[in-house]
C-alpha cells in the first residue's frame, strides 16, 4: 500500500518501533506525577538508563540483562530524586532539571569507551501464525518484545490506576496529600514507590534507544526524548491510554517527516524536523486552552512540596 | 468510662499546646471541648486519633491502655474523626472517599449499596458515585460522617463540624448525633459556639492555652459564663450608634462572572446597594460564591463596567489598583497568600495595597520613609502585636496578621471597603477589635460590605443582612427583626437532608 512513495504498512510498524522509548517514558513519569510528584529529570534517568543497559547487554551478551540493568540505572537516579525531593524537602523543579543535567554528565563519563561498540541484537518475536496475517500481521506481529511490554505497561498502569486500592491509595496521595496523610497514608513512602516506577520506565525507555532503536551508543542519544515524555503527560491529561495515543502521535510524525525527507517531498528539511515538535506544541496548547485543572485531569497537589507538620 | 486521659503534654517549639489535660468520657456521652483557637483543641484531638504523639501522659480506652502509633491503630481501636478541614479528595467520587476512610473496603459495588444504607439511616442523602468536588460543604460533611459510620465506631471526634452549615443542616446534624449517642457512641464535640454546646453536650473541657481551666455541665451555664471562661476575661460587645444612611456609595447589579477555580461557583445576576455609613452583612455557606464576590469586587475578577458603580461612576473593566484609587478597598479571606505576601516585611505589605492612595511611591521610586510610618501607624492604631514592622508577615500570629491587614485598609480612608471573613481564625479579642473597626469605619461616613460565614458575627455588625446560595444573593433585608429561621432559609434551607429516623 503505497502512498505518495510512502508504504503506509511499514510506516505504521516503524511508528510504533520509534515511539516506544517515549511510550515507557511518560508512562512511568505518569505514575509519578499522579502521586503529585513533578520530576523533570525524566531526560536524565533516560540517558542513564540508555548507558547502563547498553555496559550491561555488552558485557553479558544479554540484551534481557541490559534492559534490566538499565531499569535499575533509573530506579537510582529516580532515588536521589525522591531523597531530595521527599525526605530534604527540596524544590522539585529544580531538582528535576539537575537530575537531568547530572544524568548527561555522568552518561558521558561511564560510556566512555563504548562509542561504536555494536550491542547484541534483541531479535523479534516469533508470533508463529499471527505473524502471516496480511497487513495486520506486519504491523503489530513483528517485533521485538519490548515493544509488546510497553503496550503491556500502559495497560498494567492503566488497571491499577483504575481498578485497585493501591492505585486509589496513589491518586489521593497526588490529589491532596494532606487528607490523606490525616487518614493515615504513608504520603512520602507512596511518591518514592511512584518515583521509583518512572525511574524504571524511564530507565527501559532509554535503554529501548541504545539497544534496538539506534542501536550503539553515543553521548546525549536520548535527544530530548524525556522532555516530549513529559510533555506527553500534559497532553494526555494524565491518562494512560492517552499517552499512547500522544507517544503514537508523535513517533508517528517523526517516522512520517523521516520518510517525507528520504522520499524527497519539496519543503525545506528544517521544517519536516521541526515538524514533531510543532504538533507536540500546538496540541498542548489546544489542550490547555480548555480552562479548569479538573477538565485537564492534573492531580491538585502535583508538585506541591509535603512536610508533614502535625 | 470509655476514654480516659491523664496528664497528656505535648510541646512544640515555643509553645506547649497540650500541658497536663486530664479528662474523661462516658460511653454514649456527647463531651463537649470548648477553647479559642490556639487553646490546643486540634493537637489533643490528633493525639487521641494517633496522628501526634504526646510528649507525656497516657489514654486508657474501655480499660486498657490506648497509644495508637497512627490513625490506622485509632479505626481499629473504634476512634473515628470528622475533621474540621474536610479531609476530602476532590477529584475522587463519594465511593472512592469513602473507601479510602476504611481499613479493609468491601467491593466497590457492595460498597455503594452500604453508603446508600446508611446515609438513608441516618437522614443524610448521598450518591456515591458523584464527584466530591461538585458536592456542597454540607454534602461533604456527610461523606465524612458515613465514612465514619461505616466502620461502627466507639467515639466519634468532630472538629467544628457546624462552622460550614446552614442553621436547619445544624439542627438535622445534632438529631444524627443524639441518635448516635443513644445507640452508645460517645461523641467528643469540638466546638466555639456556644449556644450549640449548650444544646447538646452533656459535659464540657474548657482548654485555655493548652491547659483544662473548667470542666462543667454546658447546660447549667449561660453561654457568656462559658465564653468567659473560655477567654478568660469579661468581653464587651461591640457599640454601635444610630446612623442615618446617606447616598448609595456601592451599587451592583446584574453581576454574574465565572468562577476561576474548576470547583468554584459563579456568580449569577448578583445586585445590591450600600450606602454611606451602612454596613451590608452577606451570609452563606462556604463555597457558595463568597471568594468569586470578593474578586469581583475587589477588581481581581473583571465584568461588565456597569456591573459595578462607585459613587455614581461604572468601574467593573477596573482592576484592583484603579478601584482602590477610586476608594474600594478589599481584605480576603486568606491572610497569607493573598491579603499579604508572606515572606515580605510588614513594610512591604503596607507598600503593596496602600501604593496609590497613600502616595507612597514617587516618580516610579518607593518613598521607604513613608512606607515604614504607614505600616507603624497601622501596627499602633491596630494594636499588632509584632517585634518591629521589618517582620515577616508570617512571622505574626493569625489575629495580629489580621488586624495588620484590616487595618492597612481602614487607614487608607476608603469610601467602600470589603472583607470577607474578617475574624476567621482569630482570637475572641482580637475579633472584638477588628468588628468595632469596621463599625467606626461606617460611623465615619464609609459604606462596608462584610461577607462572613458566622453569623454571630454579621448580626453584630450588618445594618442589613443578605446571604449568598450557589452564587445567587438574597434580596438584602434589615437586620432588626430577623429571626434565625428567616436566616436559614434565605442561606437556602437545609440542602434536602432528613431528621435522622433511626429506631434507638
Amino acid at each position: 500500500m503505497m502512498i505518495g512513495g510512502i508504504d503506509i504498512v511499514v510506516l505504521i510498524a516503524t511508528l510504533m518501533v520509534a515511539s516506544t522509548p517515549i511510550l515507557l517514558a511518560a508512562t512511568g513519569e505518569l505514575v509519578a506525577e499522579k502521586s503529585g510528584v513533578l520530576n523533570l529529570g525524566v531526560e536524565g534517568m533516560m540517558i542513564m538508563g540508555a548507558i547502563c543497559g547498553f555496559i550491561a547487554a555488552v558485557h553479558t551478551d544479554s540484551p534481557a540483562l541490559g534492559f534490566l540493568a538499565a531499569a535499575a540505572g533509573g530506579i537510582a537516579m529516580s532515588l536521589i530524586f525522591a531523597l531530595l525531593t521527599q525526605l530534604l524537602l527540596s524544590n522539585q523543579v529544580a531538582t528535576g532539571l539537575a537530575l537531568t543535567l547530572f544524568g548527561l554528565g555522568l552518561s558521558s563519563l561511564v560510556g566512555q569507551g563504548y562509542n561504536g561498540v555494536k550491542p547484541p541484537p534483541s531479535p523479534d518475536v516469533n508470533l508463529g501464525p499471527l505473524e502471516q496475517i496480511p497487513v495486520i500481521g506486519d504491523i503489530l506481529f513483528r517485533h521485538d518484545w519490548m515493544v509488546y511490554v510497553s503496550l503491556g505497561l500502559v495497560a498494567a498502569t492503566w488497571a491499577v490506576l483504575r481498578y485497585t486500592r493501591a492505585g486509589l491509595i496513589l491518586r489521593a496521595v497526588g490529589e491532596n496529600h494532606d487528607a490523606a496523610h490525616a487518614l493515615g497514608y504513608r504520603v512520602r513512602l507512596v511518591r518514592t514507590l511512584a518515583l521509583a516506577y518512572g525511574g524504571a520506565c524511564a530507565g527501559l525507555g532509554g535503554a529501548y534507544i541504545s539497544l534496538v532503536r539506534v542501536p550503539q551508543w553515543s553521548d546525549g542519544m536520548t535527544a530530548g526524548s524525556g522532555w516530549i515524555a513529559l510533555a506527553i503527560v500534559v497532553f494526555a491529561s494524565w491518562r494512560p491510554w492517552r499517552v499512547l495515543l500522544g507517544a503514537y502521535i508523535f513517533g508517528g510524525v517523526t517516522v512520517l517527516q523521516l520518510r517525507l525527507q528520504a522520499a524527497g517531498i519539496a519543503i525545506p528539511v528544517q521544517l519536516l524536523s521541526m515538524a514533531p515538535y510543532l504538533v507536540t506544541i500546538l496540541v498542548l496548547v489546544i489542550m490547555s486552552a480548555r480552562r479548569g485543572r479538573a477538565a485537564m485531569g492534573a492531580p491538585a497537589s502535583l508538585g506541591r512540596i509535603f512536610h508533614a507538620s502535625s | 468510662m470509655l476514654l480516659t486521659i491523664e496528664g497528656l503534654t505535648k510541646a512544640y517549639p515555643g509553645v506547649v499546646a497540650n500541658d497536663d489535660v486530664s479528662f474523661s468520657v462516658a460511653e454514649g456521652e456527647v463531651h463537649a471541648l470548648l477553647g479559642e483557637n490556639g487553646a490546643g483543641k486540634s493537637t489533643l484531638v490528633k493525639m487521641i486519633y494517633g496522628l501526634v504523639k504526646p510528649d507525656a501522659g497516657h489514654m486508657t480506652l474501655r480499660g486498657a491502655a490506648y497509644e495508637p502509633a497512627e490513625p490506622r491503630a485509632a479505626r481499629a481501636a473504634g476512634v473515628a474523626m470528622v475533621f474540621q478541614h474536610f479531609s476530602l479528595f476532590e477529584a475522587l467520587d463519594v465511593a472512592e472517599n469513602v473507601a479510602l476512610g476504611m481499613e479493609k473496603p468491601p467491593r466497590p459495588r457492595e460498597l455503594a449499596q452500604r453508603i446508600r444504607a446508611v446515609s438513608e439511616e441516618y437522614g443524610l442523602p448521598l450518591d456515591p458515585s458523584r464527584l466530591v468536588g461538585d458536592l456542597s460543604a454540607g454534602e461533604r460533611q456527610r461523606v465524612e460522617i458515613i465514612r465514619c459510620l461505616l466502620q461502627d465506631p466507639k467515639l466519634l471526634i468532630m472538629d467544628e463540624p457546624t462552622s460550614v452549615l446552614t442553621p436547619q443542616e445544624v439542627e438535622i446534624l445534632f438529631e444524627t448525633l443524639r441518635k448516635l449517642s443513644a445507640e452508645g457512641t460517645a461523641i467528643l464535640y469540638i466546638s466555639h459556639k456556644l449556644e450549640e454546646i449548650r444544646a447538646l453536650c452533656d459535659g464540657a473541657t474548657i482548654l485555655r492555652r493548652g491547659k483544662v481551666v473548667a470542666t462543667c455541665t454546658p447546660r447549667e451555664k449561660s453561654a457568656r459564663e462559658l465564653a468567659e471562661m473560655m477567654v478568660g476575661q469579661t468581653l464587651t460587645p461591640p457599640e454601635r450608634g444610630t446612623r442615618a444612611p446617606g447616598e448609595v456609595v456601592l451599587g451592583v447589579a446584574g453581576l454574574s462572572v465565572a468562577s476561576p477555580n474548576p470547583f468554584g461557583t459563579s456568580l449569577k445576576n448578583v445586585g445590591f446597594d450600600v450606602r454611606a455609613g451602612e454596613v451590608l452583612g452577606i451570609a452563606g455557606v462556604a463555597g457558595n460564591g463568597q471568594d468569586e464576590l470578593l474578586l469581583a469586587l475587589s477588581g481581581e475578577l473583571r465584568s461588565d463596567a456597569g456591573a459595578v458603580v462607585l459613587k455614581g461612576k461604572p468601574v467593573g473593566t477596573l482592576g484592583p489598583e484603579g478601584r482602590r484609587a477610586a476608594g474600594l478597598v478589599s481584605g480576603p479571606e486568606e491572610r497569607l497568600g493573598h491579603a499579604a505576601a508572606p515572606e515580605m516585611s510588614l513594610t512591604e505589605n503596607a507598600l503593596l495595597s496602600g501604593r496609590v492612595r497613600r502616595a507612597l511611591v514617587k516618580s516610579g521610586f518607593i518613598d521607604w520613609k513613608k512606607t515604614k510610618g504607614f505600616a507603624e501607624e497601622i501596627v499602633k492604631d491596630f494594636d499588632v502585636r509584632t517585634p518591629g514592622v521589618d517582620v515577616a508577615a508570617r512571622a505574626l500570629s493569625g489575629g495580629n496578621l489580621q488586624k495588620f491587614v484590616i487595618g492597612r485598609e481602614i487607614l487608607q480612608d476608603p469610601a467602600v471597603i470589603v472583607v470577607n471573613q474578617p475574624t476567621w481564625g482569630v482570637d475572641a479579642a482580637a475579633a472584638a477589635a477588628i468588628r468595632q473597626a469596621l463599625i467606626d469605619l461606617a460611623a465615619k461616613g464609609a459604606a462596608v460590605v462584610v461577607i462572613s460565614q458566622d453569623l454571630d458575627e454579621l448580626l453584630e455588625v450588618a445594618d442589613r443582612f443578605a446571604a449568598l446560595n450557589e452564587g445567587r444573593l438574597s434580596a438584602p433585608r434589615p437586620v432588626q427583626g430577623l429571626t434565625v429561621e428567616e436566616i436559614g432559609l434565605m442561606m437556602g434551607g437545609a440542602h434536602d437532608m432528613e431528621v435522622a429516623h433511626v429506631e434507638a
